[in-house]
């Protein structure tokens, strides 16, 4: 356990997977018609797949050479017409099982409910680095497009054999293949028929261009959404096996605590209770969660405590820390910023901090392992289930041919859920108890042990002209890290740092990664800088902007909201902040009103426009566009991890403050469609304007500028009283 | 000490036996394989596990079995009749009011309580009663659409 908590480092290496050889395909291929059916396979070859996968804005050192040859994409159609694709992504909540679903039945021409999706299991789908960095959109999109494609050509050349006629004139449509010269027509269900037909292509043929689509584009609802309003839908934490114990594993007191001395005397006499000591490692199975922990209980363990930083003092550390080396940053320089300051009418420099967040899926950490014949199976709910194969086999020191990890549709991740750790505990349970095991993680755990959106330091100096020009920008992120670090404004002279620092507490992805620590600072800057300029923060930012996709988003917020607002009552504000990451667009206006008594703060209103490509289902979109809004608004306002000396302060809902219900403004999401541009994710650049947004909402309500995150967890005293 | 008992969960009566203080969530999860109650924090925070006991939604996370013994419960699973959904129900498929949907049991349980007290619930009304169930993906707009779509469909089925 120990090996995996090391390798989990800060943000820049995130991106650093190995491509993983693929020995599950070989097996997979051999049982393919066994497990479908007969019917015709379609792998499709790609491979540049890899390198779209794993290339991430702001990645450094990603080792792209010597990719093999890939197979990225499959599906397969059965006699019975049903279309199965297989893809390693997995679904936690972002809808990209209906999204894929449409995509797929739009290029084979099929209706969608022919269409089902075989997800994240090691065992049946093709490599996949990860479900992560928007990056399901743009890449697995296109290479079930092309894998539907070439079935489609499939479908013909078979039909064309058939009728022995040349394939060209022949047209595939409604889920049959058609030759309108003879006016007959084959079902792909028929042309399937008997046959255990598997065919590799290159992704080549041409696919429909976005203003072509019939199905995506449209608005379809969530796949099997029956089985979720009626409780149906079994997530990892609701399996049940036959024999099945429940795991529990004893935590130390605070992070950096080792094991001194330990006696399990007691609880090992309990009867059907497993108990398993490995290093540091303590767990215990038993036939419940409860009988579990009062096994826990009953061991006796000493850990030896080390001082650890506090968050009174964090920033300070943060600023002091940082690592010299070259290697560990990331440093990008135009012009002289020095020039641009000296030549600069207005200069201004500020600090920004960010607090350590959680991500609080609200479904937690959880996996069921079981051993057969020392294969081993788990379910867990995890964001990269190949990874989770590797580092299960890595630690429990068996080949990764010999685990299996299925990711069941889970409840929520928002970056939370890359690493393996309940997965790595409920197996080595199980294999001491020789049952399968249960093990999931409390809401404490998960807010003590889980990894963090890691706290940053973030300092900018600028100068600008008497126009309003920006002639300097300078920009230092420590640790938070390097996601969207790039100012998009026209600036002659910058300079953008982002300095490593080693890791405090467990950090890790979170939803738009820095992105939204970096938008904070930098577009909270550009509203000070506007009203030094005295320009309208709208005007002052198109003034410095030649980004065509950026303007039109600013543009269309602005539009929406009505910009600039009218003051109408006391306590009132308005804010504007915008940005763009991983190929998609997002401009912010919000409303907000400040209690002037209590200083309590009420989020009224907030537009977004967001702009991501052509959009494939509009439906899905606005709940992740709302959504990220809504939780955003959390990081925004009022939520923030406490800590002292290696203890979480506030692991509970009670003391960690979410949004809830009355928190949520009127929320009006303006959605562009640009069929013109490829689809580009779309699950975490809406979360990044907002915290800046309200922030600078505040300072017009208030006369303060907030310049840390959270704002204002206790409310903000106005300054005009 | 685990003692034996009965309690009565969706028409049907259960003999289980457990400590009396063990919460009504794990026997209605782990004994009785009615997951679709959730488990979100076991505090009474998040409105996850959320049932009705005797017609009023209750976190069971909170509830002891040997206090469920004495009342009718109702789970997400027990509101489904002759597979026609319950409103609310409907209605949260028709707004496709979730993502994730792990706290869609909930939301659904505490809607259902809602509307049983109060048939045109406000805007406000509705915020109030939900605060306590937390969605972490946001979507709480739709979640407080599928509330009023299901209250007026009710209250014209009732008419």
């Amino acid at each position: 356990m120990n090996t995996t908590r090391e390798k989990l480092v800060a943000e820049p290496e995130r991106y650093e997977f190995s491509a993983a050889p693929m020995h599950q395909f070989e097996l997979a291929r051999r049982e393919f018609f066994k497990i479908l059916g007969a019917g015709i396979a379609v792998f499709v070859v790609a491979k540049d797949a890899l390198a779209l996968q794993e290339t991430a804005p702001g990645s450094r050192s990603f080792h792209n050479e010597e990719l093999p040859k890939e197979i990225t994409s499959w599906l397969h159609i059965g006699e019975d017409g049903v279309v199965t694709g297989f893809t390693g992504k997995a679904e936690m909540g972002q809808n990209i099982r209906t999204s894929i679903s449409q995509t797929i039945a739009d290029e084979l021409r099929v209706p969608f409910e022919s269409v089902r999706l075989i997800m994240a299991d090691t065992a049946l789908t093709p490599f996949d680095a990860g479900t992560f960095g928007s990056r399901t959109t743009p890449t697995m999109t296109p290479q079930f497009r092309r894998v539907a494609a070439a079935a489609r050509d499939l479908l013909i050349g078979v039909a064309a054999k058939e009728w022995n006629v040349a394939p060209e004139g022949l047209i595939a449509k409604d889920a049959k293949v058609t030759d309108p010269a003879s006016g007959r027509s084959l079902r792909y269900a028929e042309l399937a028929r008997g046959k255990a037909l598997a065919q590799n292509l290159p992704a080549e043929d041409p696919v429909t261009p976005a203003t072509e689509w019939t199905l995506a584009g449209k608005p379809f609802p969530k796949v099997d959404g029956r089985a979720f309003v009626t409780g149906r839908h079994q997530y990892t934490t609701d399996i049940r096996l036959e024999g099945m114990l429940y795991g529990k594993v004893l935590r130390p007191p605070s992070f950096g605590a080792t094991l001194t001395s330990y006696d399990d005397n007691t609880a090992k006499g309990t009867s059907g209770v497993v108990i398993v000591r490995d290093g540091d490692f303590i767990g215990a199975a038993a036939p419940s969660a409860h009988e579990a922990q009062i096994a826990l209980d009953a061991i006796h363990a000493q850990w030896k405590e080390v001082p650890q930083i506090s968050n009174e003092e964090i920033f300070s550390y943060l600023k002091q820390n940082a690592e010299a080396k070259s290697e560990d940053r990331f440093r990008r320089q135009k012009g002289s910023v020095e020039d641009g300051l000296a030549s600069a009418a207005h200069r201004l420099n500020a600090t920004y901090t960010v607090a350590y967040i959680a991500h609080a899926p609200l479904e937690p950490r959880a996996a069921v392992a079981q051993w057969t014949d020392g294969k081993l199976t788990v379910w867990t709910g995890t964001q990269r289930p190949f990874a989770n194969r590797d580092e299960l086999a890595a630690t429990l020191h068996i080949p990764e041919s010999q685990v299996r990890v299925i990711v069941r549709d889970t409840g929520a991740a928002y970056g939370g859920k890359h690493t393996s750790d309940a997965a790595i505990e409920a197996a080595r349970l199980a294999r001491a108890a020789g049952r399968p095991v249960k093990v999931v993680w409390t809401r404490e755990e998960e807010f003590t042990w889980a990894y963090f959106r890691p706290a940053g330091v973030i300092e900018v100096k600028s100068g600008i002209a008497s126009d309003g020009k920006l002639t300097a920008w300078d920009f230092h992120n420590y640790h938070s890290g390097m996601s969207a670090i790039e100012t998009p404004y026209d600036v002659p002279n910058q300079q953008t740092e982002y300095h490593q620092v080693p890791l405090i507490l467990r950090s890790g992805s979170y939803r738009g990664l820095a992105a939204t620590a970096n938008h904070f600072a930098r577009e909270t800057h550009m509203d000070a800088l506007a009203r030094v300029a005295q320009l309208d923060p709208l005007e002052f930012r198109l003034r410095n902007l030649s980004d065509a996709r950026m303007r039109a988003v600013l543009e269309a917020a602005g539009k929406s909201f009505g910009w600039p607002g009218k003051k109408t009552g006391e306590g009132q504000g308005f804010g504007i902040a915008c940005g763009h990451e991983k190929g998609s667009y997002v401009a912010t206006c919000a409303e907000v009103v400040v209690d002037r008594a209590s200083g309590s703060v009420r989020v009224v209103r907030v537009v977004e426009a967001f702009e991501c490509g052509a959009i494939v289902n509009p439906d899905g979109l606005r709940n992740q566009v709302v959504g990220a809004i809504i939780q955003g608004l959390g990081g925004a306002l009022f939520e923030a991890i406490e800590f002292e000396n290696g203890r979480i302060k506030n692991p509970h809902f009670a003391t960690y403050r979410v949004p809830r219900f009355r928190d949520v403004p009127e929320i009006e999401a303006v959605l562009i469609d640009r069929k013109d541009i490829p689809s580009a994710g779309a699950g975490e650049t809406p979360i990044m304007a907002i915290a800046p947004t309200i922030g600078n909402a505040l300072f017009e309500a208030t006369g303060v500028r907030l310049n840390n995150l959270p704002l204002a967890p206790n409310g903000v005293q106005t300054l005009n009283t | 000490m685990a003692k034996p008992m009965e309690i009565e969960v969706n028409g049907k009566r259960y003999p289980v036996s457990y400590p009396p203080d063990t919460p009504l969530l794990y026997v209605l999860r782990d004994e009785l394989g009615l997951t679709g109650t959730k488990y979100g924090c076991g505090e009474g925070q998040c409105g996850a596990c959320t049932v009705l006991m005797g017609g009023a939604p209750r976190r069971s996370c909170q509830i002891p079995v040997s206090a469920a013994a004495t009342k009718s419960i109702t789970t997400i699973e027990g509101l489904e009749k002759d597979g026609k959904l319950h409103p609310v129900q409907q209605a949260f498929l028709d707004t496709g009011a979730f993502q994730c949907a792990y706290c869609t049991s909930g939301m659904v349980m505490s809607s259902v309580g809602l509307l049983q007290t109060n048939s045109n619930p406000s805007e406000t009304e509705i915020a109030q009663f939900l605060q306590g169930n937390v969605c972490r993906c946001g979507t709480h707009p739709r979640i407080m659409e599928a509330v009023r779509q299901a209250a007026k469909r009710m209250q014209e089925r009732g008419r």
